[in-house]
């Protein structure tokens, strides 16, 4: 217990000590930290907190380009072997010098840690070389374009401080010491992590001695917060709210285009797709999502430009791409459909289905930004070529499970990936568990030479011409409309004036990125 | 008096058994937590390694058997999204919503009975007829409505008190409490006085209908008759006879708000127990959900069994006989 001089005294302090110090920060964060420890959960929340404290050997920036992070540059030796020329003179938190048995040792914690999330990030990596201490080989047994991208994932620990240090060690902080520009302080589950400052830090000591991240995942609690002056800046400001803050004289915003792209899936592998009837709730013939008029049709059908200024206030660009434009990959050739209902009945009609069709539109509704309601903007636009789509949504617990066991032919799915190639792979690549491909392809979209093209893009070295061939296979995927792009979210920040933030595209909030003006 | 403790513990272990299979069964209909645990860039290797970590790869008959086992040895099973144990993870959050919940109590009766004194003693009049509409109020609004209320009003316009959060805490027998400093009331007393509210409701009308119906009683009549001062009649023989039911309701009612403190934790971003849980079920975390509601259930059984130790100390009348539950 407290002694009653000394807790007196705290009760002096708190009332009538300074309420708070000039270079102090305090964030409100949307969502949920559930851990410190850099391997373990591969989670935005998670690694918004990772990257404060740590470093990778490749960053990115705020376009979500890689960029030198303790690594100063790369280049592949040969077809297998990637070197990376490590930054000197970089010291942890706990006072020991970075050099390239850290990395190792980091690239190994992740590859094997218990219930660990990064492995899949290391996996192709057969064997690490330390040719001097701030010189590393990464060998992998075919060429692999996306090492230096795979290792954005892999925050760098002290090998000093982390040796067998399991993620409570990391929680309790006894683990935490990183290269990043804050020092850990402490972490309470639940409602805040606390940092201070790194003077040391290489890229620059940040602007702010501490900086408490707080929780806040409600949205009024965290406009609250912002509005009241409990916190300094927010992250994810529902649009809805977006107009109000920007007549508060005191409060501005920051926005940018995030990597986040909504899209549909159709079911084009099945000859009968669960929830497609014709108008009379009699199943059809055929699969109307396997004909190309028919999910172009669909395309026009929709007008993006109505969602994104409407149902989204703003906060949308209406999409061509699977990725945002300033990711590696984008196609820029790429139009956006335009709406056209009429040409959509034209269309319908030379498929077959002049009367049009009725289908189940399936989406989340508490994932993306406004996800019911686009969902609902999107079937009564249906509506007017003939398409009957009946809106279901659930809890994004209850719908990823679904739409992996195929219940789903009509799908609402948001991605947000580093690359063009990467997201391809993962949303339209053939599905093959033993290459890792078609992990989301709901579709069962199949396109021999996509797959060729994803795989060469993944076996080029060259920067440019993989982003060549990433942005023809983009081009090959979305001339077929394997799937119905939407629109690329924005993504926003609201802070008091006048701090200013450089808004990221891969959401991340990074207090060492905070300046007041 | 121990047979009946000992009959109610077993009963309330044969609720907590019924209650796990029930969750275990819910969750596993819901959906694949892995689903939503894995990072979407994850390949299929790595959901399948990541259901084999978590044991999600069995049968879930298999599954239910070792948190049995394990559950029989005091083991609730290691949080999913965490990865800690769960029970760890709920004791960490349960000071702040005991403490909470004990100050909403607190605000509840004693502004509650008070006024319900007042309401049922003088029922006709302005006051009276002033807090019997207020209690209405109490009941019938939404409490995340009146919570943002009160945050709009007392942090975002007068700025007196802030809008979210638990303030420093201090330990207290170990305990973590916040209310033992200024800026910790300061963060207390609006989600206190939000989940108060409805109980406050509530006591004001059981006492007000209990003062009500004491007064028309023989022996508060001869209590008057007798000469006693009006004081005496309302504090004791009045108070005495009302305070059986407005136990009751109070000790039922704070098991419910320790267990259902859930939306102004929400509201608040209060760290306690209500919002782990709600987190906890979005991600499917079924350990978590588990062990919370064990403790839950293991909380209201102790919790009724007090009410009826009062009962019996409050009414002579009530024994805890081993022959009547």
């Amino acid at each position: 217990m407290v002694s009653p001089i000394r807790f007196f005294l705290l009760v002096l302090l708190l009332a009538f000590g300074p309420a708070l110090h000039a270079a102090d920060l305090r964030i409100a964060l949307a969502a949920d930290v559930t851990s410190v420890d850099p391997h373990f959960a591969n989670i935005a929340p998670n690694n918004n907190i990772g990257w404060h404290v740590f470093d990778a050997l490749t960053h990115v920036d705020e376009n979500a380009r890689l960029i030198p992070g303790l690594a100063l540059s790369w280049r592949a030796v040969d077809g297998t072997t990637w070197e990376f020329k490590l930054r000197r003179g970089v010291k942890f938190h706990d006072g020991s010098d970075f050099t390239a048995e850290d990395a190792v040792f980091s690239i190994e914690r992740a590859a094997t840690l218990p219930n660990g999330q990064f492995a899949g990030f290391v996996r192709r990596i057969v064997a690490k070389q330390v040719v001097d201490a701030h010189t590393l080989r990464l060998k992998t047994a075919a060429p692999y374009a996306m090492v230096p991208q795979d290792l954005n994932s892999v925050f760098i620990v002290s090998r000093k401080a982390a040796a067998g240090a399991a993620t409570e060690d990391f929680n309790s902080g006894r683990a935490m010491a990183g290269t990043g520009p804050f020092r850990f302080v402490a972490f309470r589950r639940g409602e805040r992590v606390d940092l201070a400052r790194n003077t040391a830090y290489w890229g620059g000591a940040p602007a702010w001695d501490k900086v408490s991240l707080r929780i806040m995942p409600t949205d009024p609690a965290r406009l609250a917060a912002l509005l009241s002056g409990d916190v300094d800046l927010i992250e994810q400001v529902p649009p809805a709210d977006l107009a109000r803050i920007r007549t508060r004289a005191d409060l501005q915003v920051a926005q940018k285009v995030s990597w986040r792209t909504i899209f549909f899936h159709l079911d084009q592998y099945r000859d009968r797709a669960p929830g497609v009837t014709d108008r009379a709730d009699r199943p059809l013939e055929r699969n109307p999502f396997k004909d190309a008029r028919v999910r172009l049709a669909m395309s026009h059908a929709i007008n993006r430009q109505a969602i994104a200024e409407r149902v989204m206030e703003g906060t949308a660009i209406p999409a061509s791409n699977l990725v945002s434009p300033p990711v590696f990959g984008f196609a820029p050739g790429l139009k956006t459909e335009a709406y056209d209902p009429e040409g959509a009945k034209k269309l319908l009609a030379a498929a077959g289905y002049p009367g049009g069709f009725a289908t189940v539109l399936h989406a989340p509704n508490n994932r993306y930004v406004n996800d019911d309601q686009v969902a609902q903007a999107v079937a009564q636009m249906l509506a007017r070529v003939g398409i009957a789509a009946r809106v279901e949504t659930q809890p994004i617990s209850v719908y990823l499970g679904r739409a992996r066991a195929g219940e789903f032919a009509f799908a609402m799915l948001g991605w947000g990936s580093f690359s063009g190639d990467l997201a391809l792979r993962a949303l339209l690549a053939t599905p093959n568990a033993a290459k890792g491909a078609g992990t989301w392809n709901w579709s069962h979209y199949s396109n021999p030479k996509l797959d060729a093209l994803i795989e060469r893009s993944f076996a080029t070295i060259d920067e440019n011409r993989r982003e060549a061939i990433a942005q023809e296979a983009m081009t090959v995927a979305m001339r077929d409309n394997a799937v119905i792009p939407l629109h690329h979210q924005l993504v926003s920040w609201a802070m008091k004036r006048p701090l200013a933030y450089a808004a990221r595209t891969d959401e991340f909030t990074f207090a060492h990125h905070v300046r007041s003006r | 008096m121990p047979v009946t403790i000992i009959r109610r513990l077993l009963q309330s272990l044969l609720v907590l058994f019924v209650m796990s299979l029930l969750v275990f069964a819910g969750v596993y209909a819901i959906g694949n937590p892995v689903d939503i645990l894995v990072s979407p860039q994850a390949d299929q290797a790595e959901i399948a390694r990541a259901t084999a970590a978590l044991g999600l790869d069995r049968p879930l008959a298999a599954q239910y058997w070792v948190f049995l086992r394990q559950a029989a040895a005091g083991d609730l099973g290691r949080s999913f999204a965490f990865n800690v144990p769960a029970i760890q993870l709920i004791l960490e959050r349960m000071p702040a919503t005991l403490e909470l919940a004990i100050a909403a109590m607190l605000i509840a009766v004693v502004l509650g009975i008070p006024l319900g004194l007042w309401a049922g003693l003088a029922p006709d009049s302005i006051a009276g007829r002033t807090i019997m509409t207020g209690s209405i109020l109490g009941f019938s609004l939404p409490t995340f409505w009146v919570g943002l209320m009160l945050i709009m009003v007392f942090s975002v316009w007068l700025g007196w008190l802030p809008s979210s959060g638990r303030g420093p805490t201090l330990e207290l027998l170990g305990v973590p409490v916040s209310f033992l400093s200024r800026e910790g009331l300061a963060h207390l007393l609006l989600p206190a006085a939000n989940l108060a509210l409805f109980k406050l409701a509530l006591v004001i009308r059981l006492t007000r209908a209990g003062t009500r119906e004491a007064l028309l009683q023989d022996y508060v009549r001869y209590a008057r008759a007798k000469g006693l001062s009006e004081t005496r009649v309302v504090g004791v023989h009045v108070l005495k006879n009302i305070l059986i039911p407005v136990v009751t309701v109070v000790g039922l009612e704070f098991g419910s708000l320790i267990a259902f403190a859930v939306v102004t934790e929400s509201v608040f971003s209060w760290p306690g127990m209500g919002k782990l849980l709600i987190e906890s079920i979005n991600m499917l975390d079924r350990p978590v959900i588990v062990a919370y509601l064990c403790i839950v259930v293991t909380l209201f059984t102790v919790i009724n069994l007090a009410v009826d130790l009062a009962y019996s100390l409050l009414d002579p009348r009530v024994r805890l006989s081993d022959a009547a539950t």
